[in-house]
Order: C-alpha cells, then structure tokens, then sequence
C-alpha cells in the first residue's frame, strides 16, 4: 500500500519518493535545482544533534533540510508498520 | 573565496572581473559547476595559481582569472562561483549565471563531480543550451573509482555531443586532454549561441539527466556511500556532536599554543640581538639620535615584537585550520549549529562565514554571499566579528599563557590555555547567536527563510601540500601586513612618546585623557589608545601597548618574553584587566580592512557603521560589568 506522507515524517533509513511542494516558488525552485523534483528517491540519513535539520540522500548526494521546509514537501511511501 | 593570500585583508575585496587577454587569439574559458566538485582544484591544475580550495560548498564566490599556456596557445582561465542552475538564487551564482550567459567566455568547461554525476548534468544541460562550446569535465575520477564508482565517459559524450574528460584534478590525472579538448571546441566551430527556445522546468532537466545516465554510471557497492554515515553518525550525532566540536576547536588551539611557544621565544632573542646591533651600527654610521632613536626604538621595535609575538601562532594556526576545512568538517559544523542559528531566525550558513572568520574576518564577510537571504546576509555580515580572527589570536594567547595559565607548565599549562582559549570562542559564538536574535528582533526583522545546505563526502586532505602552501602564502603576506600596519606605528608611538606639550609627552596626555572611561572598563588609557591605533590591523594591539609602557619609561630592559608580564604588572595589571583585555579583543571595531570589505558587501555607510558600532559597544558593556562586578568581589 503506498501512502502520502510529508518528508519530514521518514525516519532515518526510510525511503520515499518525491510527490510535490506547498512551498513558496523561490525556495522549491532551489530545492528542485539540488535535484529534488517530482519522482526522485529519497532516504533519510541522520538528523543533526537538535533533531533538525535533517540530511536526506538524493541522487547520490546528502541534502540537509530544515523540518520548516520538508513538512511542506509532500512524498510516496509504502505504508508504515502501524505498530511502531 | 576561501583563505588565501589574495582572499584574506584586503584582497577580499574584489574588483570587478576585467578579462585580462595577452595576446588578441587567446582563448577565455570559463569553469563552471556545482558547488564544491573541484572547479578551483582543476583551475589550479591547469593554471599553476594557487586559488584556494576547500570542500565545502560556497567557498569561491567570486571569479577568479588566470592565465596557461599550452602548446603554444594562451587560455585566460575564469573561475567561476559554484552554481546549481542557472536560475540565479543568491549573489554569488548571479555572478555564475551572468558570465555564463554573457558570451564572452569563448569555451565554458562544465566540471562534474563523478561521484554525483547524474545531478551534476541537469546545470550541464542547462549550459548546453545557452552554448555548444562546452567540455564537460567529469573531476574527482579517483575518489569514484575508490567508491567503486564505474562511469562510460565515451557513451556520454556520444549521448551529449561535447567532449567529456575524465580527470582527477587533485594528482593532475587528464589536465592535459582538457587543453585538448577545448582546442578542439574551439577551432571546430564558432556556433555560440543556440537559438531561443523554450524555458524547461527543472523536472524535464532531471528526468533527461536520467536518460543520459541509464546504463553509464554503474554503482558496483551500492552501500559505499553509508560509510560517510558512519563519520556523520559520530560528527553529527546528539551527544558526541558539541563535544567533538570543541574538542577538536581545544586541539587545534592547544597545537598552535604548544607549537608557537618555542619559535616565539627563538624570535625574540633573534631580533633584540639584532636591534642592538642595528643601533651600534647607527651610531657607527653616525646617524643622528633622533632618527636613530625614531627607526631602531620606534618602528623597528614594534616590528620586532609583532614578528615574534604575533607570527608564530598565527602561522601554526592558519595550516591546522586549512586541513579541517579540506576535510569537509566545516559543512557538518553548519548543519550541527543550524538549529541555533534557526531559533535566532537567521540562516545556518552563518556558520559556515564565522568559521571563515576564525582566518580572516574579512574574508568570512566576503564569504557572507552565500547566504540567500539580504536579511539574514546582513545579519552574518554585522556579527561576523564576534569570532576572533587569527590577527587577534595572538593577543588572547599572549594575556592567556600569562595571567590565566598561572603557574602550570609544560603540557598542563598548553592544554590549560587550550581550553581557556576555547571557552573564549564559545562566547564569542554564543555572542554572535545573542546578537543575532537581537537584530531579527529590531532593525533587521523577518523570519528565517530556508536552508538547503549540501554535506560533500569527507575528504582526506593533502596535508604536505596544506602546509607548505599555506605557511608560504600566508606567513608571508601576514608578515608583509603587520610590518606595513607597525611600521608607521611605531614611529607613532615613538613620537608621541617624545614630543612633549609643556612638561607631559603626548602619549601620557593622550592615555591620561583615555584613562578614566578605560578604567570604567577594567583597562587603563595605554590599552584602549592601542585598540585604537590597532584599527589597521588587530596584530599590533600588543605590541603597540608594550611600546607605549617601555616608552613611559618605567622598564627598559628586556631580556626574554617573560619580561612581557613584568612589563605590564609593573604598570598596574591585574588579572582582571587582562580578562577585561582579552573580552574588549573579542569584541570592539572591526579592522580597517573589514569595514572596507563590509562596505563594499553591504553597498551602505549605514550598515558598516552599525558593524562598527554594535560589537563596540557590545564589548563596552561587558568589559563595563565584568570589571565592576570583579571589582566589587575583590574588595
């Protein structure tokens, strides 16, 4: 079962796939510029010593993302273990 | 622009790009790409020049020319800031975009790193489309073969119609077929520009990136790139973060301390023993008392204790710092301290410009262009003094080792000054997040806009090319500097010390006028006068501050750096006006060189001006309640 979940909810180690952004354009057009686009495979990596920014894995390259931005960043997922 | 001689002081501020041609059919080749592949490494490669190099994204922002031969022919070589598209987002890539875009490079080498190659090609694209004369140089071969890394550079460069070179610029691995490569664009055909057509969205760039992709990059261990997790698991992980952090600010400080103590002393006793003999030789020469007092006593004194005070830890400094930045560490410092940086609602690129300003303030506030934001750019801009430059290492070393370390010696007393040392950098950053906050709050309101910050795979720096690179280059011109800002102070200081209004010289008049309000501030008026005269350059506060004591007249002799405690106990200090020192160093004007830089960044006489005055009279308070409070407690 695939589901649509926001960036910011993958764990370290999770996967998913880019679906869209609600960001404002300036700032989706540099994410996108960074490879991030509409059907591109994320992973998250690790999370800085606060929790955020996040280090995400896209296309061979390590991004770090504030939650700010990546709950705005919708993604596919298959569906989660709900009992975690 | 990262720290270099011709980034550092006054170099920082750049000129605008004037393509320097030598003869009329030399070629302009301009080296672009995304941040932090190796262009400036390729273009050292090729043009023998030593643009600094360090990897993490952002370091070159602004172009850098040089000119090669190669059989025969001359190539004007522009670096290029690193760019992600050529939809220009923050200054730096405009400069990028725009000289891209203006057809006067005659060739543009598209430089890729092998190791993300795919992202790499959707800017390739993007310039394919603005010119044909591309060569698309696939850079750092060596470290993909390493990350089993396998790349078909023919079949690409049959499925992109350009040249496509594999190099692996670091060891000068295929510079050579560059040259080649770009003759052969060159003289082919001159189809520069590509007619108008439709703007593509970055998904159609991507998606075709793709294409060309499929089947030339294979990935024999998929897993290799975890093994960079590994490291970040422990640089970048909740609890070892912060204290790895400032371990590793303590080792790079207790090195310099350590490793500065000895060459200090040697110095010392090198040059008074010459001063001497220079002043034998004077009256030998029969050159008049006054010009000889003027030269042996005034100017060449003062050069003397900047030489040997100043020089040594700053060369052992600068060295270390360089191979952290060419390890890839700083960029994970970033993404570790951006959540601060957040909850001050400025950007965690800030991090990266005040690590360029442990070198060279100026240079960090160059560097602020990568900041997106003109909000939060301002913002690194005004509080990038909070963090002592190199220049003012040396004073803090200085009042550390001899009213802080007490009477440990050896290892204890270096590892003891260390962390002192540190604990004073900590404050300097936790100043510069409280500043932060407070300018978000008043004139430069807003919320923090986005962060997107690239962490490059870590690196081994090459740690003999580091050095011998960077003690030439930098001790060199941080000598050139100190001498050319001492110089003229110390003849100064030898005049005010001299001429006499009625019974008192000037320099008592000036420091007595000055004393009461440094007094406030737990200082006397001598020091605050070489704050003053310091302005030019942070590396004579100590030595004018010396040569104004000696020239009071209440010591003369001296015979080894001990007698620097004696000096300044003999005219009143304590350790409180030592701490007070030390605080006013952290925090007062920025040098001449930085203001200028700042001027030059902002475009505006008010913003330097709140530069100058903020940190100022943030350093005033403290220095104020430190000194009062200390004060009340010691009665």
């Amino acid at each position: 079962m695939i589901e649509q979940v926001s960036l910011n909810t993958l764990k370290p180690g999770e996967k998913g796939r880019i679906c869209g952004f609600s960001l404002a354009e300036d700032i989706t057009r540099r994410l996108q510029d960074m490879g991030l686009v509409r059907g591109v495979n994320v992973e998250c990596a690790y999370r800085s010593p606060f929790g955020d920014p996040t280090a995400y894995l896209v296309k061979g390259a390590v991004i770090a993302i504030r939650s700010k931005e990546s709950k705005k960043i919708t993604i596919y997922c298959e569906e989660k273990e709900k009992w975690d | 622009m990262g720290l270099s001689k011709d980034s550092v002081g006054i170099h920082a501020i750049d000129e605008e790009l004037v393509i320097k041609k030598k003869k009329e059919n030399d070629i302009i080749v301009a080296l672009a790409g995304n941040p932090n592949v190796g262009k400036s490494t390729v273009f050292n490669a090729m043009t023998g020049l030593r643009q600094h190099t360090g990897n993490w994204p952002g370091k070159t922002v602004a172009s850098a020319q040089g000119y090669c031969a190669y059989d025969g022919k001359g190539y004007v070589m522009v670096d290029v800031p690193g760019c992600y598209s050529l939809m220009a987002h923050s200054a730096e890539e405009e400069v990028a975009r725009d000289f891209i875009c203006s057809k006067i490079p005659d060739v543009v080498v598209a430089v890729c790193d092998a190791g993300c190659l795919e992202r790499n090609l959707n800017l390739v694209l993007q310039i394919l489309e603005k010119t044909k004369n591309v060569v698309v140089c696939v850079n750092l071969m060596d470290e993909a073969a390493k990350r089993k890394i396998d790349i078909d550079l023919a079949e690409l460069e049959k499925r992109l119609e350009v040249p496509v070179i594999g190099t692996a610029a670091r060891s000068n691995v295929g510079i050579n077929d560059i040259y080649m490569a770009i003759n052969n664009v060159y003289t082919k055909e001159r189809e520069m520009t590509v007619s108008e057509q439709e703007v593509h969205t970055p998904e159609y760039y991507v998606k075709r990136a793709e294409e060309l992709c499929r089947g030339v990059i294979r990935f024999a261990d998929a897993e290799y790139a975890k093994k960079d997790y590994k490291k970040d698991r422990i640089f970048t992980g909740k609890y070892t973060a912060f204290p790895i952090m400032f371990l590793l600010l303590m080792g790079v400080f207790w090195l310099t301390i350590t490793g500065a103590n000895y060459p200090s002393e040697l110095l010392h006793t090198g040059l008074f023993k010459v001063e001497e003999r220079l002043f034998q030789f004077c009256i030998w020469a029969g050159v008049p008392s006054v010009i000889r007092e003027v030269f042996v006593h005034g100017m060449y004194r003062v050069v003397a204790w900047v030489v040997s005070v100043m020089l040594p830890p700053m060369a052992i400094f600068f060295p270390l710092f360089t191979l952290l930045e060419d390890s890839g560490y700083l960029p994970r410092a970033a993404f570790n301290l951006d959540k601060c940086f957040e909850k001050c609602h400025a950007c965690g690129k800030q991090a990266l410009t005040m690590c360029m300003g442990f070198g060279c303030n100026a240079a960090g506030i160059a560097g602020c262009r990568i900041i997106n934001s003109p909000r939060e750019r301002l913002i690194a801009v005004i509080t990038n003094n909070f963090v002592p430059c190199n220049g003012r290492f040396p004073t803090l070393i200085v009042m550390i080792t001899m009213f802080f370390v007490g009477s440990a010696t050896g290892a204890e007393a270096s590892l003891l000054g260390a962390a002192f040392l540190s604990s004073i950098i900590v404050l300097g950053v936790l100043m510069t997040f409280l500043v932060s906050r407070l300018l978000s709050l008043t004139i430069l309101k807003g919320i923090p806009s986005s962060f997107a910050l690239e962490l490059p795979p870590y690196r081994r720096p090459q740690i003999g090319k580091v050095i011998v690179r960077s003690i030439f280059d930098r001790t060199i011109f941080v000598l050139g500097r100190a001498v050319v800002a001492a110089a003229p102070a110390g003849i100064i200081i030898w005049i005010f010390a001299n001429i006499k209004i009625g019974d008192v010289a000037v320099l008592s008049y000036l420091s007595d006028f000055l004393d009461p309000f440094a007094t406030l501030l737990g200082m006397d008026g001598v020091i605050l006068l070489a704050f003053i005269l310091g302005l030019p350059a942070n590396e004579i506060v100590v030595p004018v501050m010396l040569m104004a004591y000696l020239a009071k007249g209440s010591l003369v002799e001296i015979n080894d750096i001990g007698a620097l405690k004696e000096i300044l106990t003999a005219n009143g200090w304590t350790w409180i006006t030592a701490a007070c020192t030390m605080l006013f160093s952290l925090m007062h004007w920025p040098c001449a060189t930085t203001l200028l830089t700042i001027k030059k960044e902002t475009g505006s006489w008010k913003w330097t001006f709140a530069a100058f005055a903020i940190p100022t009279v943030a350093g005033i308070l403290i220095c104020f309640v430190t000194a009062q409070t200390a004060g009340l407690l010691m009665k």
